[in-house]
C-alpha cells in the first residue's frame, strides 16, 4: 500500500496525473452510475406522467369523489389505511414510510461521518440503523401492498353488475387499470432498489464488522453505498410526490 | 488550503497489474482478462462474427426483393422450413430477417463491435493510463454482452423464429404474442438479450468516462486530448443517459407482454373479441423508444467520426483543422441529439407545431454536422495525403456523411417525411450517413490500430481493392434506393409484385440486391486479409504510421499495464504534424517543448 501525499495545484487539477474531482473512480463510477438509474427512473415517471394526463380527472367536488374507471383516482381517498386501525387516515401511513427512509439516509450519514473518522463502532452502529431503516421502509411498503392488493369490501361494481375488489395488474377497484399497473411497477421498481441497498448495505456492515477497511486505511466503501442509498431515498420522494401528493 | 488540496495518490492497483501479469494462467489472460487491449479484441471478434450474420441477413431479403420469384430451394440445408416446399423465402421469415439485421447491425456490430472495441483499446492507450479504472467491470461488460449475444443468436434457431417487428420492436406487434410468429418466444429472447445488452453497456460506459476523467497521464489535459478520446467520451456518455431509458421501456413491454398490465395497449381486438388491456398508448413506447433510438444513431456515429478525425489527421500529416471546433461540434451534437427524438415519430399524429419544433431542432444538427464534414476536407486540404487504407475508408466515410447527411435535412422537414416516412428512402439516408459511415470508421479503425493490436500490418493492396469494392458497392446499394423512395416503395414490405405501379422498379432492385452481394463479397477480402494478417503479416514497426499519440510509444506488444516502465507525460497536443521548423514532419506527445527549441511557436514552454 504505497500511499503517497502530493500537493495538487488547483490550476493542475484538469492537467492529468491526478484525480480532478477529487473522487475515486470507484466513487465516480457510483455517481455515474446513479445518472443513469437517475435516468431509468425518468423513463418510468415520464411514462407515469403520460398515462395520467391520458387519462380524465374527477370532475366533481372532493368529498363527492368515488372510484370509478372513467378518472383517475384521488390519491387521498385510496391510501387511508393505518396498521392496527380501521380510522380514515389519509396519506398517513406513506408519511410513516417516508419518514423512516429519510431518517435511514440521517444514519447513513452518521455511518458514512463515523467511517471518516475511521471509528469503526460508530460505523457498525450507525449502518446497522441505516439496515433497520430498510428493512422497516421494506416492511411498511409490504402491508401498504398487501392492503392495496386486497382492497375494501364493498369493492367496486361494474356497469355489468359485477364486482372488482382489491388491484392486480389488469383491473383494480380504484380507477383505470394503468393506476394500479403504474403503482405496483414503480413502487415496486423503487423497493427493489431498496431490497439491493439493504443487502448491500448488510455485505458493507459485515465487512466493517470484521475490520475490513480497518484494515485497508479508509471506509470509503460505506461513502459508495451511502451515495446509492441517497439517491434511493431521493428518487422516493419523487415517487412519493407523484403517486400520493399530486 | 486557499490555493493547494493534498492528495491521496495510490499506486497499488496498477503496480498489482503490472506485477501479476506472467503469474496469469491461460484462461484469466486471454478468456476471462481484465486487460483492456484483450477485452477490445473480445468486443472485436464478436463484432466481426455479428457483422457476418448481419450482413448474410440482408442478403437473403434483398434475394426476396430483387428476385421476387426465384427459386430459393438452394437455402434449404441452412434454413429449413423457411424456405417453403415451392423454393419461396417465407414471410414471416423476411420479417425476422429485416428485424434481426436492423438489431444485429445497429447494437451488436455498430455500438457493441465499434465502441467496444475501440473505446476499451484506444482509451487507456491514448490518455496514457494502465488500464480501465476497473479492469473488473470491463470484463464484466463484454461477458454480459457475450451472454446477450448467445441469446440473441439461440433466438435465430427456435421455431418460431426470432423477433419480427421491427428493429425498433413497437407495440402491439411486440407486445401481443399473438400478433406475429416472431412476438412470441423470439420477441422475449430480443428484449432479455437487449436488457442484458445495456447492462454491459453501461458497464462499460461508466467505465470509459471514469477513466478519461480520473487516469489521463500527466499533461494530458482536456484539450490536449486526440478527438477519437472525445469522441469515445462522449459516446459513452450519451450512452449512459439514453440506454436507460430503453431499459425501463423494455421492462415495461416485459410486463405487458407478460403480466397484462396495460402501459403500451388499449382498445386491442383479435378475432372479434376485445382484449383485456386498456388505457396505455403505443405511442409513448415510441417516444420512450426513439429517446434512446435518436441518440443511439450518435452513439453509432461519433466513434466513427472520432477515428477519421485522427486518421485524417496523421495521413494528411497537418493539424487537425479547427480542433476546437471539432470539440465544439461533436458537445453540440451530443445535447441535440437528446431533444430531436420525435422527428422519427412526425406520422404520429403529434402537434403540427410540436412537429415544427423538433424539425427545427432537427435541422440545427446540420450546422455542427457541416462544421465536421468542413473540418474533414480542410485537414487535407493540401495536406500530403498518404492513402493508407485506413485513409481510404476515413475518406470514404466523410463522402457517405455527406451525401447520407444532406437527404437528412430532407428528412427532417416534417412536411417531406410526412411524404417520405418508411420509405426506401429512409432506409437509403440512414444506410448511408449512419450505417455505412460508422461500418467505413469501423473499418478504418481496424486498418489504422491492427499493427497496435496485432504487432503485424495487414497488406495494402488487399486493402485498396477491399476499399473500392465496398465503396463502389454501397453506393451501388444506396443510391438506388433513395428513387425507389421517392416513388414510393414502403420498408419492410415483403415483394411489391402485386403494384403495378413498381413494375417498373423491379430491374433497379435487381441492381441493388446484385451490388449488394458483390458488397458482401468484397469484405471476404478483408476478411482474408484480418485473419492472415493476424499470423502471417509483415511485422510492424513502431510507428508505422509516425503517428503522434501514445499509444505507439509502447512496445510492439504491450503487456497488460501497456509500458514496460514509467507512463509518459504529454507536452503537447497530438497534432504537431508537419510543425514548421520541426526536423521531423511529426512530433508525438510526449516530447517536450525543450528538446524541440527550433519548432516552437512563442509562448510554448514546458511546465515548470
Amino acid at each position: 500500500m504505497a500511499t503517497t501525499v502530493a500537493i495538487v495545484d488547483k490550476k493542475k487539477l484538469w492537467y492529468g496525473g491526478v484525480e480532478p474531482l477529487r473522487a475515486s473512480y470507484g466513487k465516480l463510477m457510483m455517481w455515474f452510475f446513479l445518472l443513469s438509474d437517475a435516468l431509468t427512473f425518468s423513463g418510468l415517471l415520464v411514462t407515469y406522467g403520460f398515462s395520467r394526463f391520458s387519462h380524465d380527472i374527477f370532475g366533481g367536488k372532493v368529498k363527492d369523489f368515488t372510484f370509478s374507471d372513467l378518472w383517475w383516482p384521488i390519491p387521498e381517498r385510496v391510501f387511508t389505511h393505518f396498521p392496527f386501525t380501521h380510522a380514515n387516515l389519509p396519506l398517513l401511513f406513506v408519511g410513516l414510510m417516508t419518514f423512516i427512509l429519510i431518517m435511514s439516509s440521517v444514519t447513513m450519514v452518521l455511518a458514512v461521518e463515523a467511517g471518516q473518522r475511521m471509528d469503526k463502532e460508530d460505523a457498525k452502529k450507525w449502518m446497522l440503523w441505516t439496515i433497520l431503516g430498510g428493512l422497516a421502509f421494506l416492511s411498511c411498503q409490504a402491508w401498504e401492498w398487501t392492503i392495496f392488493i386486497t382492497g375494501s369490501e364493498e369493492g367496486r361494481i361494474l356497469a355489468d353488475g359485477s364486482k372488482v375488489v382489491g388491484a392486480n395488474l389488469t383491473m383494480n377497484e380504484y380507477g383505470p387499470p394503468l393506476f394500479a399497473d403504474l403503482f405496483f411497477f414503480i413502487t415496486g421498481f423503487h423497493g427493489t432498489h431498496v431490497l439491493s441497498g439493504v443487502v448491500i448495505n448488510v455485505i458493507v456492515f459485515y465487512n466493517i464488522c470484521i475490520g475490513t477497511y480497518e484494515r485497508i486505511g479508509h471506509y470509503e466503501m460505506v461513502e459508495k453505498v451511502g451515495l446509492y442509498w441517497h439517491f434511493v431515498d431521493l428518487v422516493w420522494v419523487f415517487v412519493f410526490t407523484f403517486f400520493y401528493l399530486v | 488550503m486557499s490555493s493547494t488540496d493534498i492528495h491521496l495518490h495510490q499506486h497499488t492497483a496498477h503496480g498489482h497489474a503490472h506485477d501479476e501479469h506472467h503469474e496469469l494462467p491461460w484462461i484469466r489472460k486471454y478468456v476471462f482478462s481484465e486487460d483492456h487491449k484483450i477485452i477490445a479484441k473480445q468486443y472485436l471478434f464478436t463484432g466481426i462474427f455479428w457483422a457476418l450474420i448481419g450482413g448474410a441477413f440482408s442478403l437473403i431479403f434483398r434475394l426476396q426483393l430483387g428476385f421476387p420469384g426465384a427459386n430459393l430451394s438452394w437455402l434449404k440445408p441452412v434454413l429449413h422450413g423457411w424456405i417453403d416446399n415451392g423454393g419461396k423465402l417465407d414471410p414471416d421469415f423476411y420479417l425476422a430477417l429485416v428485424t434481426m439485421h436492423g438489431t444485429i447491425m445497429v447494437f451488436f456490430v455498430l455500438t457493441a463491435g465499434l465502441s467496444g472495441t475501440f473505446s476499451n483499446f484506444l482509451i487507456p492507450l491514448q490518455v496514457g493510463a494502465r488500464d480501465m479504472a476497473s479492469g473488473f467491470l470491463n470484463m464484466l461488460s463484454y461477458w454480459f454482452f457475450f451472454i446477450s449475444s448467445v441469446i440473441m443468436l439461440w433466438s435465430l434457431f427456435i421455431s418460431t423464429g426470432p423477433a419480427a417487428g421491427g428493429w425498433t420492436v413497437y407495440p402491439p406487434l411486440s407486445a401481443l404474442p399473438q400478433a406475429l410468429l416472431g412476438s412470441g418466444a423470439g420477441m422475449t429472447m430480443w428484449l432479455v438479450s437487449m436488457a442484458l445488452f445495456i447492462v454491459a453497456l453501461l458497464l462499460g460506459g461508466i467505465n470509459y468516462i471514469t477513466t478519461v476523467i480520473n487516469l489521463r497521464t500527466y499533461g494530458m489535459t482536456f484539450t490536449r486530448l486526440p478527438l477519437t478520446i472525445w469522441a469515445f467520451f462522449l459516446t459513452a456518455i450519451i450512452g449512459l443517459l439514453s440506454f436507460p431509458v430503453l431499459f425501463s421501456a423494455s421492462l415495461l413491454l416485459i410486463f405487458d407482454r407478460s403480466f397484462g398490465t396495460s402501459f403500451f395497449l388499449s382498445d386491442i381486438w383479435i378475432d372479434g373479441a376485445p382484449l383485456a388491456h386498456e388505457g396505455g398508448s403505443p405511442v409513448l413506447f415510441q417516444h420512450l423508444f426513439w429517446f434512446l433510438g435518436h441518440p443511439e444513431v450518435y452513439i453509432v456515429l461519433i466513434p466513427a467520426l472520432g477515428i477519421t478525425s485522427e486518421i485524417i489527421a496523421t495521413n494528411s500529416r497537418k493539424p487537425i483543422f479547427g480542433y476546437k471546433a471539432m470539440i465544439v461540434s461533436m458537445l453540440a451534437i451530443t445535447f441535440l441529439s437528446f431533444i430531436v427524438w420525435a422527428h422519427h415519430m412526425f406520422v404520429t399524429g403529434m402537434n403540427p407545431f410540436l412537429g415544427s419544433i423538433f424539425m427545427i431542432l432537427t435541422l440545427i444538427i446540420a450546422v455542427p454536422s457541416a462544421v465536421k464534414a468542413f473540418n474533414y476536407i480542410t485537414t487535407m486540404w493540401r495536406g500530403n495525403l498518404i492513402f493508407t487504407p485506413a485513409m481510404m475508408f476515413s475518406i470514404g466515410l466523410v463522402s457517405f456523411f455527406i451525401s447520407g447527411g444532406l437527404t437528412g435535412i430532407v428528412l427532417g422537414n416534417s412536411a417531406a417525411d410526412i411524404q417520405l416516412h418508411d420509405t426506401y428512402f429512409v432506409v437509403a439516408h440512414f444506410h448511408l450517413v449512419m450505417g455505412s459511415a460508422s461500418f467505413f470508421g469501423m473499418l478504418a479503425g481496424v486498418y489504422h490500430w491492427f499493427p497496435k493490436m496485432f504487432g503485424r500490418m495487414m497488406d495494402e493492396k488487399l486493402g485498396y481493392v477491399h476499399f473500392w469494392c465496398t465503396f463502389v458497392g454501397i453506393y451501388f446499394v444506396f443510391f438506388p434506393l433513395h428513387y425507389i423512395g421517392l416513388a414510393g416503395f414502403p420498408r419492410r414490405y415483403y415483394q411489391f409484385t402485386n403494384f403495378d405501379a413498381f413494375q417498373t422498379f423491379g430491374d433497379l432492385n435487381m441492381f441493388v440486391s446484385i451490388a449488394a452481394i458483390f458488397t458482401f463479397a468484397a469484405q471476404m477480402l478483408f476478411l482474408f486479409n484480418f485473419f492472415w494478417s493476424i499470423f502471417k503479416g509483415r511485422v510492424a514497426p513502431a510507428n508505422p504510421w509516425r503517428s503522434n499519440t501514445l499509444e505507439w510509444t509502447t512496445p510492439l506488444h504491450p503487456e497488460h499495464g501497456n509500458w514496460p516502465g514509467e507512463i509518459p507525460h504529454v507536452y503537447r497536443w497530438p497534432y504537431d504534424y508537419s510543425k514548421p521548423g520541426a526536423a521531423e514532419d511529426f512530433i508525438p506527445q510526449h516530447i517536450p517543448y525543450s528538446q524541440t527549441p527550433s519548432s516552437n511557436l512563442p509562448g510554448e514552454k514546458d511546465p515548470d
